[in-house]
């Protein structure tokens, strides 16, 4: 007899932590973008996605808002915002 | 090889986990992962990474993944080594052992020792976040001087953590390996090209990686990679790389900013903001860096 | 083929017939004669395995959990001190559901440090989720070797299994064993084909986080799977002696039992001295039998049922102390027969390496039918003992 012994690769995606927001979330202007992914390469949830410039953005089901993408952004073209915006 | 790596760059390391927002360990987690490529096999010591990332029945990871105990990745990942030779996938599957500072330069040590010393084709990672942070925040032997933690607490007659932190990168290169570095997810292409590096080479190789702890440095999410630039920027983090054994490259600081500026941004040093006394020592052990590596 | 061989030989040839991908061990006395061993078969490339010479018995033990997880058979050996450093990784390895063989060559455990032969050791991993069999002469020692991971190795099993020998007694005896052929074990033993494993082809994540709502399953599903594993040795025995011709692997041993009043109960190589001193004792009339215990756990409560129920005397031999309590044996079997109107004694014998003589076995038999007897200790030397601390 066997119980939970394995989790098959990458299930965790079940667990939506985009809860865990409480105040601000970011937004991704999608003007000045040079796609240089920095945002996407440091996001802690990797939970940025898109390919080229301008196309970028932050998967809400999953951002924690910490905010780090905003920092790194070179070309300041993502800025924290109200939840409700 | 290199060429596969390229090719597969997706997550390896995904979202759902439940670290801290703004974790510096899930950031580094990351820059590993989606470097090494699919073709790996990872052992993990116990420790926040391996709690926030596999509870049953859920994976954030995308590769073959095993976590035993606290003090033993380095010997698991001998054994999976010593099996995939067995099995002829040595020159195909890359192996990476990786754990916390404890787990690293404390509790597993040792085993850590036997790994680098009998030659595996093993890369170790030691995530630093510079204590016990799955426990709550207790004093590692990678615990910074005067850093207060649950165990190193600042007090009427403590300024904190009263030791340096130990040379784990200097023990490591003392087995003479062929690779042993630091780095810091303040500079995360820097992270990610001696990933790469070391995954290239055959046998023993050893990263040890500054990556800030929100909760545990008192410090905010959103200026986890501020605060880990500073730490390379004051010399209290020094970026450095050793080849069998002899110092061959460090990250050379442009203007040397002042230990206040890093410490200034976590809550674990706001004891020491009216000690001057106090910051004269810190900035001691960052001049001592600056000469010991020739950093400037 | 019959050969006249040294215990640690045999049980080395019995490793090495089994076919391990991946060996990992840590010397210490009196295991060090086996590790020696392999390591030639190593070195002359008589053997296609990896050894790992590990710094310590817990990474040896940890070694081989990884490699058994990356799904390679793999092997170790250990005893006493060895064998508790490597506890924590023990009790890992049977959660982790990776049938892993290691011979724990039984040795005391310190304080006052001993290098001979009790069974402390492994009793105190008795909790572990291993399987634990003993062997009482070589011969049995290399058969539960081969047929250990075949029961271990079952995917309705998947539990690490320990071949218990006492050391020096039987790792440094000679004696004649018959070693199979590597064809004949080969055809008796499948290859490890484990139903999970570290696979590129196939990633997964092993060693969770098992929080409160899925951990007692984890328990739950390794107790069920031991009771699972008595049907498996009766099973994989009757194999074993169809292909080797020989009844060793099994639950118990009934030795002339049938008519017995009293039945001593133990474990290991003193069965052997037992045997002689119940053929002795039976030339003069007295009907005298042994229970002899090969599978410690899982505990085979029905077959000892079955093997004391003609006894009305069962003295219980445990060559090992549960301090505060009692024999680690007399109190398993003594809750089993609670009901019974038998009377059960408990002896402690044979710690640290202290002989055990026939002597010593008549007078044990002559206790258990006399009175009922707690724990207690034969031999010991009141000239040794002070009711306060004295240094000499």
């Amino acid at each position: 007899m066997f119980s939970i012994l394995a989790s098959k690769a990458k299930t965790s995606r079940a667990n939506k932590t985009g809860s865990w927001r409480s105040l601000k979330k970011p937004k991704y202007l999608k003007t000045n973008c040079i796609g240089c992914k920095l945002c996407k390469l440091i996001c802690p949830e990797g939970c940025i996605e898109g390919k080229e410039k301008n196309q970028y953005d932050t998967n809400l089901d999953y951002c924690k808002g910490c905010g780090l993408c905003v920092y790194i952004c070179p070309k300041k073209d993502i800025e924290m915002v109200d939840e409700d915006k | 090889m290199p060429a596969d790596r390229e090719h597969f760059a997706e997550n390896l390391f995904v979202s759902g986990h439940t670290a801290c927002s703004g974790c510096g360990q899930s950031l580094a987690a990351r820059l590993v992962m989606n470097v090494a490529g699919p073709n790996t096999m990872v052992a993990n010591a116990t420790g926040c990474l391996e709690v926030f990332s596999t509870k049953a029945p859920e994976t954030a990871w995308g590769v073959p993944w095993i976590h035993s105990l606290f003090e033993n990745a380095s010997a698991v990942a001998s054994g999976i080594e010593a099996a995939l030779k067995h099995t002829g996938q040595i020159d195909k599957v890359r192996v990476i052992a990786q754990g916390g500072d404890g787990g690293t330069a404390d509790i597993g040590l040792q085993a850590l020792s036997g790994m680098l010393e009998r030659g595996h084709d093993i890369l170790y990672i030691c995530y630093d976040n510079e204590a016990y942070m799955n426990t709550g925040i207790q004093r590692s032997g990678l615990t910074p001087f005067d850093a207060h933690t649950t165990t190193s607490p600042a007090g009427k007659q403590s300024t904190g953590n009263p030791t340096v932190k130990k040379p784990l990168v200097e023990i490591c290169a003392a087995h003479h390996i062929p690779y042993a570095a630091t780095a810091s997810v303040g500079y995360p292409q820097d992270v990610q090209k001696k990933v790469k590096k070391a995954l290239d080479i055959r046998g023993p190789k050893f990263l040890q990686i500054h990556v800030p702890c929100p909760l545990g440095w008192r410090s905010d999410p959103a200026a986890t990679l501020e605060i880990a630039k500073l730490a390379v920027q004051t010399a209290l983090y020094p970026i450095v790389e050793y080849e069998y054994g002899k110092l061959v490259k460090v990250m050379k600081i442009a203007s040397l900013k002042p230990v206040v500026e890093y410490l200034k941004l976590q809550g674990r040093f706001k004891h020491l903001f009216k000690n001057e006394e106090e910051l004269k020592k810190v900035g001691a052990v960052a001049e001592k860096n600056c000469e010991y590596y020739g950093l400037k | 083929m019959k050969k006249f061989l040294e215990g640690s030989w045999a049980i080395a040839e019995a490793a090495k017939l089994c076919r391990p991908g991946v060996i990992s061990a840590y010397p210490i006395t009196p295991q060090t004669h086996i590790v020696e061993h392999l390591a030639q078969f190593v070195a002359d490339g008589e053997i296609d395995a990896e050894a790992i010479n590990v710094e310590s018995e817990q990474s040896a033990a940890s070694v081989v959990l990884g490699s058994q997880n990356a799904g390679v058979r793999s092997f170790s050996a250990t005893s006493s001190q060895g064998l508790f450093l490597m506890a924590e990784v023990l009790f890992n390895i049977a959660g982790m559901r990776l049938p892993i063989m290691l011979v724990c060559a039984n040795r005391a455990i310190s304080a006052p440090i001993n290098i001979w032969n009790d069974q402390q050791d492994s009793i105190s991993l008795r909790d572990s989720g291993w399987i634990q069999l003993y062997a009482e002469n070589n011969q049995e020692a290399v058969d539960l070797m081969i047929a250990g991971y075949k029961i271990a190795e079952d995917s309705k099993i998947m539990l690490p299994i320990m071949v218990c020998i006492d050391g020096f007694i039987l790792t440094h005896g000679m004696e004649t064993t018959d070693m199979p052929s590597q064809e004949e074990v080969d055809k008796f033993l499948p290859k490890y084909n484990p139903p999970f494993k570290l696979d590129v082809n196939n990633p997964m994540s092993f060693g969770l986080l098992g929080d409160p709502s899925v951990y007692t399953e984890a328990r739950f599903s390794v107790q069920k799977t031991f009771d699972d594993v008595i049907p498996m040795i009766n099973k994989v025995g009757k194999e074993f002696q169809s292909a080797f011709k020989r009844d060793s692997v099994r639950l118990v041993e009934e030795y002339k039992t049938d008519d017995a009043e009293v039945v001593l109960v133990t474990m290991g190589s003193l069965c052997g001295t037992i045997k002689d001193a119940i053929d002795a004792q039976r030339a003069n009339g007295k009907k005298v039998g042994l229970l002899k215990v090969v599978a410690y756990r899982p505990f085979p409560k029905a077959a000892i049922a079955q093997g004391l129920k003609s006894a009305k005397f069962v003295g219980i031999i445990d060559k090992n102390i549960s301090l505060g309590s009692d024999g680690a044996l007399y109190t398993e079997v003594k809750s089993l027969l609670n009901d019974s109107n038998k009377q059960i004694s408990g002896f402690i014998a044979g710690l640290g390496g202290r002989d055990i003589t026939i002597t010593t076995i008549n007078n044990i038999i002559d206790l258990t039918e006399k009175e009922e007897n707690h724990c207690k200790f034969v031999d010991v030397k009141k000239e040794l003992l002070w009711e306060e601390f004295h240094a000499s």
